[in-house]
């Protein structure tokens, strides 16, 4: 192995498969072979049964719905508020100066403990989740996308006021598109983010989503319910992961020009 | 009669150490309409900071700067002004960037494509006019630049070692193209180099700048007729004229260094 040397293709996705297989290999020789208790880790061959019955039998499908519908909600509404007030703090000093350090401190601020106060505000419903969510990712985003904003090239900048921009035209003819992809990046990664929170929101308080089932499988000691449950958290995120992908490299193909 | 006077601008930077440092002193430059003056002198005589106080896009400590009898108070449309960087906006093809000072004009969409496309032509990117930045080497990507500047029809044009980037084929085509756009379009053009050929080859009135501080140590015309050859390169004339400047130039850098 060289340093930094590309491998091709079909190369980097038959090592990527093969260590899918190999975690799936040790872990039905851990559990088949007897070396770890039926009771603290199911098998894989059980696990992928009793997620089968969970979809066609206890109408898993509609928890997973819910949890989808939570992570995006809460995510939309934090993106909507952050996107404008972000690309504000990175135009404006002002604005960044104003809001900027309240940010900063809420960004800190763990959006899991806000979860018993949450409850008490609005009870174990679905504001409670959106909330949660919102908490969670809307310091980030904000944050974020001020810095893009605000680190857009100078020369940029000077080039469009030379061609006679307004500033009010630089801000939507010239920061908002040059920090776009990247803004698209943030929302991706943060996105992912959202994921966490949801589940720990449903495990505390909740009556549906995948989170719940989860919860709900602990008391029954079904650990391959659980691992089912997580196993489709990771599944919908890279979903999700690659969707945003796909979408950015069409939005933006001239920021992925470079890159190759 | 001069189209852009510049009367006692001078330019001094804080330095961290809270002192400061003169990096331009007291300077007089009057431009006559159709003027193609080409400034040299040695890095960090001020030469840049000079045309980009014409620009507006830096702020002389002292002094004014007029055009057409009009202080100049920061940047506009009717200076054009070409980096040295790159600064096409990569997100917009080259018709786009092209585009980008007639938009902000409001012209309607058909004229800016019809002025665009004239200006596609004349700096010979025709087939490439959907191509984004990133896909163009730096001579197109400087062609679309002057292009873009040009397209504003401004009154002036400001060039920051524009082909500074270049390799030198590159920059010697690109010479002979932008002195054949001066001598068809007749602006008036200030050109910042530290290439001694490039300065005589195409300037009407050469300026030396000093070391740091600098100040305009010589103004000299250049007497070879128009339209020119490259092949007025080898001639006696032009390589006595780049003698002189050289000694010139060369007595400036020698005074920068033993300053540093």
């Amino acid at each position: 192995m060289k340093p930094l040397t590309p491998i091709s293709t079909p190369k980097r996705i038959a090592l990527g498969v093969s260590f899918f297989v190999l975690f799936f290999a040790v872990w039905a020789v851990a559990t088949f072979g007897g070396f770890v208790s039926r009771t603290f880790l199911a098998d894989p061959i059980t696990m992928v049964k009793s997620g089968y019955t969970l979809i066609t039998e206890m109408g898993f499908l509609k928890d997973i719905g819910m949890t989808v519908w939570r992570v995006v909600g809460g995510f939309l509404i934090a993106a909507a508020i952050a996107l404008p007030l972000g690309v504000a703090m990175g135009a404006y000093k002002p604005i960044e100066a104003f809001f900027e350090p309240f940010v900063s401190f809420s960004r800190y601020l763990p959006a899991s403990a806000f979860i018993p106060l949450l409850i008490l505000w609005v009870g174990i419903g679905e504001e409670q989740k959106l909330a949660v969510i919102f908490i969670g990712s809307f310091f980030q985003l904000v944050l974020m996308i001020a810095v893009v904003v605000g680190n857009t090239r100078r020369d940029l900048v000077e080039a469009a006021y030379t061609l006679g921009a307004s500033d009010a035209s630089l801000v939507k003819r010239v920061l908002i598109p040059s920090a776009a992809p990247e803004i698209a990046e943030i929302l991706r990664m943060v996105l992912g983010w959202a994921w966490t929170y949801v589940i720990v929101a449903e495990l505390i308080g909740a009556s549906s989503g995948i989170g719940y089932m989860i919860t709900n499988s602990q008391a029954l000691l079904a650990t391959d319910q659980i691992i089912f449950g997580i196993i489709v958290i990771g599944v919908i995120g890279l979903v999700s992961d690659l969707l945003f992908k796909f979408a950015n490299q069409r939005f933006f193909p001239w920021a992925a020009l470079g890159k190759a | 009669m001069s189209i852009l006077s510049i009367r006692g601008v001078s330019r001094e930077f804080s330095t961290q150490s809270g002192g400061k440092t003169l990096a331009l002193q007291a300077t007089n430059l009057e431009v006559a309409e159709n003027d193609f003056i080409t400034i040299l002198g040695p890095s960090g005589c001020g030469k840049s900071t000079l045309l980009r106080i014409v620009a507006g896009l830096d702020r002389q400590t002292t002094g004014e700067v007029l055009l057409d009898d009009k202080v100049i108070d920061g940047p506009g449309a009717d200076r054009g002004m070409v980096f040295q960087s790159y600064t096409l906006f990569p997100w917009l093809t080259v018709l786009e960037n092209i585009c980008f000072g007639l938009r902000e004009r409001g012209l309607p969409r058909d004229q800016q494509i019809e002025i665009a496309q004239s200006f596609v032509k004349k700096v010979g990117l025709v087939g490439f006019e959907n191509h984004f930045p990133k896909q163009l080497s730096g001579g197109m990507q400087q062609r679309t630049a002057l292009a873009r500047a040009l397209a504003n029809n401004p009154r002036m044009l400001l060039m920051d070692e524009p082909f500074g980037a270049l390799d030198h084929q590159t920059r010697e085509l690109m010479q002979e193209h932008l002195l054949g756009i001066w001598e068809a379009e007749r602006k008036t053009i200030l050109f910042v180099t530290h290439d001694i050929d490039e300065a005589v080859f195409m300037g009407s009135r050469v300026v030396v700048m000093s070391a740091r501080p600098g100040r305009i140590k010589l103004d000299r015309e250049i007497p070879f007729a128009h339209p020119r050859h490259y092949s007025i390169k080898t001639t006696a004339d032009f390589a006595a004229l780049k003698g002189e400047l050289t000694e010139q130039v060369r007595a400036e850098v020698i005074a920068s260094q033993a300053l540093a």
